[in-house]
């Protein structure tokens, strides 16, 4: 038995690709948590936001590597990425100003605006295309690995190597940060604190003098800077590809309905439990098991649940499981 | 008066495409606009007639496709002899746990007790399904791998396959809507898109299945619809082709078109004028009730939940239906083209361009969009060479160009956000 | 006579096509407590709704201080120094009691501490919980949050939509004196009342509400006294 091995296996490929995917699903279902919370519609076209983001900060990234600038050993893409989130937010505030409000004048039903939000997907979607294509890019530059395998295993003797990529890092951090950030504005700024309370009680809070005009501008502010972030740091730690941020709403919404449609915290709670599961469920066992089991009880086969191609399953998966044990998600929701 | 102008004015459209493109083109636009509007007609039974929201179209279209394969291909005896009755024993063994589990849930009362006999009846289920499973995947995954590898179909006619692919639409749709009706719409909506996703991803990996994304091509056509190549050779054809003037190349091909089309026809014809009779019938009101105000139809004594799943069914059965006539169409099935922009969000564009409620419209907004789809890249690509012809050659130029091929999802983008906000009700609104 | 501080005059107006105020007038005076009361259905919400401009009249005024405020929005009538309690989902019950005062006083720029400690002296026991949520607390609880949000607006008049509905009589009794206690500092108070009796006792005018018109208009010691009132509506 080789407890250490088997860790050193485990962090390597469940631990550490887990965590940096579930700070990206996390940022994303917050997203998509406040738009339901605030404007009470699921929003389709947020894969699509959080791709028209990352393409802007793909941009910018550009002109700044053109004129020589960089960011040491961190990816250009984060000082991009300010600029990428103004660009996103003035395309989603327009997008709020010449569609969205007319249906909230009109109070229209939440299922309408949810086919809105397909036509702005669609929208989206052909504006990235048209801007940047539809080829794989790949934009993280700066260092590749905070350690790399083979430090790690000079360094620590170990047999099996840890190697931890910078955007695996970043990605962490920077989640970290802007979920603190958002935590911080919505609990302690008046602002923040009149969002939640739109959330909580829609003619309560025009009963109190709250604009909703105002709230909802915030709102798609917000969302345009966690959409952006989540899906720069997705592209970083993969790639980019318009359509693969598609793809990314089903395990978004499914970590965003898990927590609790319209919480935060759940949205946070919701990403890291698809994520992992997702890659504990996808990962092959074979050589954890090795370390851990006597050799002659050692698997034969992989020890893989299930191929990756079936990621989609897990998420549905645990869907489908925390919907029928607890329908309004671990940290109770809304429910409209 | 409306719908019969409406339904001129798109009949011109074909008929211009036809006159200033071809005939072939126009025809190719036809087909397959039939098949959407069947689509259409689908979704349209499922939000129209009681605002269930499936964003999983595309899930029960390549069941259809599957449909297409397993009854028309033939069986593959060295596969089902390597395997096929390891395949049939797995899945059996699979499909136990999961009914031993749900029985366990609902026997027995809650408790630590039913948790453990719930985990071991899974784990061991799964562990004795994969022993069972994966060889005789490998064996029938090994047998002349790049011509077959799979178990193949039944070898029966294909057009048996259209009502089976509305068969196993309405058994997964049977199993989604046992699941996931009766919870809130935005969930019904993820749980949907969710299951086309995992539809598409089995299709994609279970090669001993369809062969995955090996493709199955070559599916035999219906009785009555030719090759084009038989047809250049028979002399019988040549005289006739001859004698119009037409060239046979195309004259073959646009024949089998039309062979396609009447059959398509014929369905597209059939499935209105049930829907039609269905939604005038006791039971279309009462599902337009239900769908109007849903409390109230409960207090009514209506069984809401049994109703929805009723036509939650019927809808994916329709959808199902129209993949495995858009498979005969290609003659093949191959899993990597499936994409929900496509095959789901597409189709819901059609239907509320058309007028959600309302066959007709769903059948226009199928033809109309389908036409749209294929010709705005031409158009966009005509268009930005007329406004870049003053212009020097050049990154912009280039850049412009090119982009005519991102036309298609702006316009229905733009289209489908102009008509929810000018004419909500679509172009033939529901009576 | 002057003007009453705030009076709906001669109100018109309903939801649909139907008029379910049939000419009402509701008038309240500076630092008094007006009541309206009658029975299920007779347009008592509708009348309080109308006078907070969340129906639109058909006929009839809305006057504030003499100023007439029949078009104004219900925020712009915050603005103007009123404050509405709803009857039901009246406070923000994710959010803590502090925060629901803090919302309630959105609009103010200036330091809203000192109204914070008029409102906590008022109800010491939401000072105690004022770092709970206030969907935890008990019901009458959750009446003194949702009268305190409103008065933290500083309003000149206090609107109240069956205050005491499902609360136990106990409960009742120190509602209804807390209301007193408001009153005296000068802001006006018009509530609905389901508790008719009790209600009138305090009422400085009472106002009998029948199929959307004033049936009887006096003050609360002569509604409480006058015999038909107390057959019809009082239970005799």
């Amino acid at each position: 038995m080789d407890i250490i091995n088997a860790l050193v296996v485990f962090a390597n490929f469940v631990f550490v690709p887990g965590l940096a995917y579930g700070a990206q699903l996390a940022l994303g279902a917050l997203g998509v948590t406040l738009v339901y919370g605030i404007l009470r519609f699921s929003n389709f076209a947020h894969g699509d936001t959080m791709a028209f983001g990352t393409m802007a900060a793909i941009l910018v990234t550009r002109g700044l590597q053109a004129m020589g600038i960089s960011f040491g050993p961190l990816p250009t893409a984060l000082i991009a990425l300010p600029f990428a989130i103004a660009a996103t937010a003035a395309l989603v505030l327009a997008t709020d100003r010449g569609i969205y409000r007319f249906y909230r004048k009109v109070r229209a039903a939440p299922v309408i605006l949810v086919i809105v939000s397909m036509g702005v997907m669609f929208v989206m979607n052909a504006l990235t295309r048209f801007i940047i294509g539809v080829d794989e890019i790949n934009f993280a530059d700066g260092g590749r690995f905070i350690i790399a395998a083979r430090e790690f295993k000079e360094l620590t003797g170990l047999a099996e190597g840890l190697a931890i990529r910078t955007t695996q890092v970043i990605t962490v951090v920077t989640a970290a940060v802007a979920v603190g950030l958002l935590f911080w504005f919505l609990g302690n700024t008046r602002t923040g604190k009149s969002m939640r309370a739109y959330s909580d009680n829609e003619d309560l809070a025009l009963l109190s003098g709250i604009n909703p005009e105002r709230v909802v501008a915030v709102t798609w502010i917000i969302v345009a800077a966690l959409a952006t972030t989540a899906g720069v740091l997705y592209g970083l730690d993969k790639s980019f590809k318009a359509f693969t941020y598609f793809q990314l709403l089903l395990p978004i919404f499914a970590a965003a309905i898990v927590g609790g449609l319209g919480s935060p915290l759940g949205a946070i709670a919701g990403g890291f439990l698809i994520a992992f599961s997702e890659v504990t469920v996808t990962y092959a066992w074979k050589r954890v098991l090795g370390y851990l089991l006597p050799a002659d009880l050692a698997p034969e086969g992989l020890v893989q649940l299930m191929s990756t191609d079936y990621k989609f399953a897990v998420s549905f998966a645990i869907l489908v499981i925390v919907l029928l044990f607890r329908p309004t998600g671990l940290f109770r929701g809304k429910s409209v | 008066m409306r719908a019969p102008l409406l339904f001129a004015a798109v009949a011109c459209l074909f008929v211009l495409t036809g006159e200033m493109q071809s005939w072939n083109v126009a025809l190719a636009i036809l087909n397959m606009a039939l098949v959407s509007a069947i689509m259409a007609m689908g979704v349209n039974i499922q939000w129209g007639y009681a605002g269930l929201f499936n964003i999983g179209g595309m899930g029960f279209v390549a069941l259809g496709g599957l449909a297409a394969v397993l009854v028309s291909m033939p069986p593959v005896p060295e596969a089902w002899a390597a395997g096929g009755v390891g395949v049939v024993a797995g899945l059996a063994l699979g499909a136990l746990t999961v009914i031993g589990a749900i029985t366990l849930v609902r026997r027995m009362p809650a408790g630590r007790m039913r948790t453990v006999l719930l985990l071991a009846v899974l784990i061991a289920g799964f562990i004795l399904y994969r022993r069972v499973f994966d060889p005789a995947v490998s064996a029938v995954e090994a047998v002349t791998p790049a011509a077959t590898g799979y178990l193949g179909g039944l070898g029966l006619p294909i057009l048996l396959a259209w009502p089976a692919g509305g068969l196993i639409a309405a058994g997964a749709a049977w199993l989604i809507g046992k699941t996931a009706l009766g919870l809130r719409s935005d969930y019904l909506a993820i749980a949907t898109l969710g299951i086309s996703e995992i539809v598409i991803a089995i299709l994609k990996n279970e090669d001993w299945l369809a062969r995955g994304v090996k493709n199955v091509i070559g599916l035999p056509r219906p009785t009555g619809v030719p090759f084009e190549v038989e047809l250049q050779r028979s002399a019988a054809f040549l005289d006739w082709a001859a004698a119009w003037g037409f060239d046979p190349m195309t004259a073959s091909s646009i024949v089998v078109k039309l062979a396609y089309a009447g059959f398509f026809v014929v369905v597209l014809g059939l499935i209105v004028w049930l829907a039609e009779r269905a939604l005038r019938s006791p039971w279309g009101r009462m599902m337009r009730a239900i769908r109007d105000n849903e409390v109230a139809a409960e207090a009514m004594g209506k069984d809401v939940t049994a109703r929805h799943l009723q036509v939650f069914v019927l809808g994916s059965a329709v959808i199902g239906i129209a993949g495995a006539m858009m498979t005969t169409l290609d003659g093949q099935l191959t899993p990597g083209t499936y994409q929900p922009l496509r095959f789901t969000f597409l189709v819901w564009v059609m239907v509320i361009v058309g007028g959600s409620g309302n066959n007709w419209g769903a059948v226009l907004g199928g033809f109309l969009i389908w036409w749209l789809w294929v010709m705005v890249e031409p158009i966009g690509l005509w268009l930005m060479e007329v406004v870049t012809s003053g212009m020097a050659d050049g990154l912009l130029k280039n850049r412009l160009i090119e982009a005519a091929a991102h036309m298609r999802l702006f316009v229905m983008g733009l289209v489908l956000l102009f008509v929810l906000r000018f004419a909500p009700r679509g172009l033939i609104p529901e009576r | 006579m002057a003007d009453p501080f705030l009076i709906g005059e001669a109100m018109t107006g309903g939801y649909g096509a139907a008029d379910i105020l049939q000419g009402c007038t509701i008038a309240v005076e500076k630092g008094q407590i007006a009541v309206i009361v009658g029975p299920n259905g007779a347009g008592k919400s509708t009348a309080m709704k109308a006078v907070f401009g969340m129906l639109r009249l058909r006929k009839g005024q809305v006057r504030l201080g003499g100023e007439d405020i029949t078009a104004l929005s219900p925020q712009a009538r915050v603005a103007k120094g009123m404050a509405f309690v709803p009857q039901t989902q009246n406070i923000f019950t994710s959010m803590t009691v502090e925060e629901n005062l803090e919302m309630g006083a959105f609009l103010r720029r200036d330091d809203i501490r000192a109204t914070m400690e008029q409102v906590y002296a008022l109800f010491p026991i939401l000072r105690d919980k004022r770092r709970q949520p206030a969907g935890e607390l008990s019901g009458g609880q959750r009446q003194q949050v949702a009268v305190g949000r409103a008065l933290m607006t500083q309003p000149r008049v206090l609107m109240l939509d069956e205050p005491t509905a499902g609360v136990s009589p106990i409960v009742m009794d120190e509602l209804f004196d807390r209301i007193i206690d408001i009153a005296r500092t000068g802001i006006s108070i018009l509530m609905v009342e389901q508790n008719a009796r009790q209600a009138l006792a305090i009422a400085d005018m009472g106002y009998v509400l029948v199929q959307g018109a004033n049936r009887f208009t006096d003050t609360g010691a002569a509604l409480m006294a006058d015999p038909e009132v107390r057959r019809s509506f009082l239970g005799g």
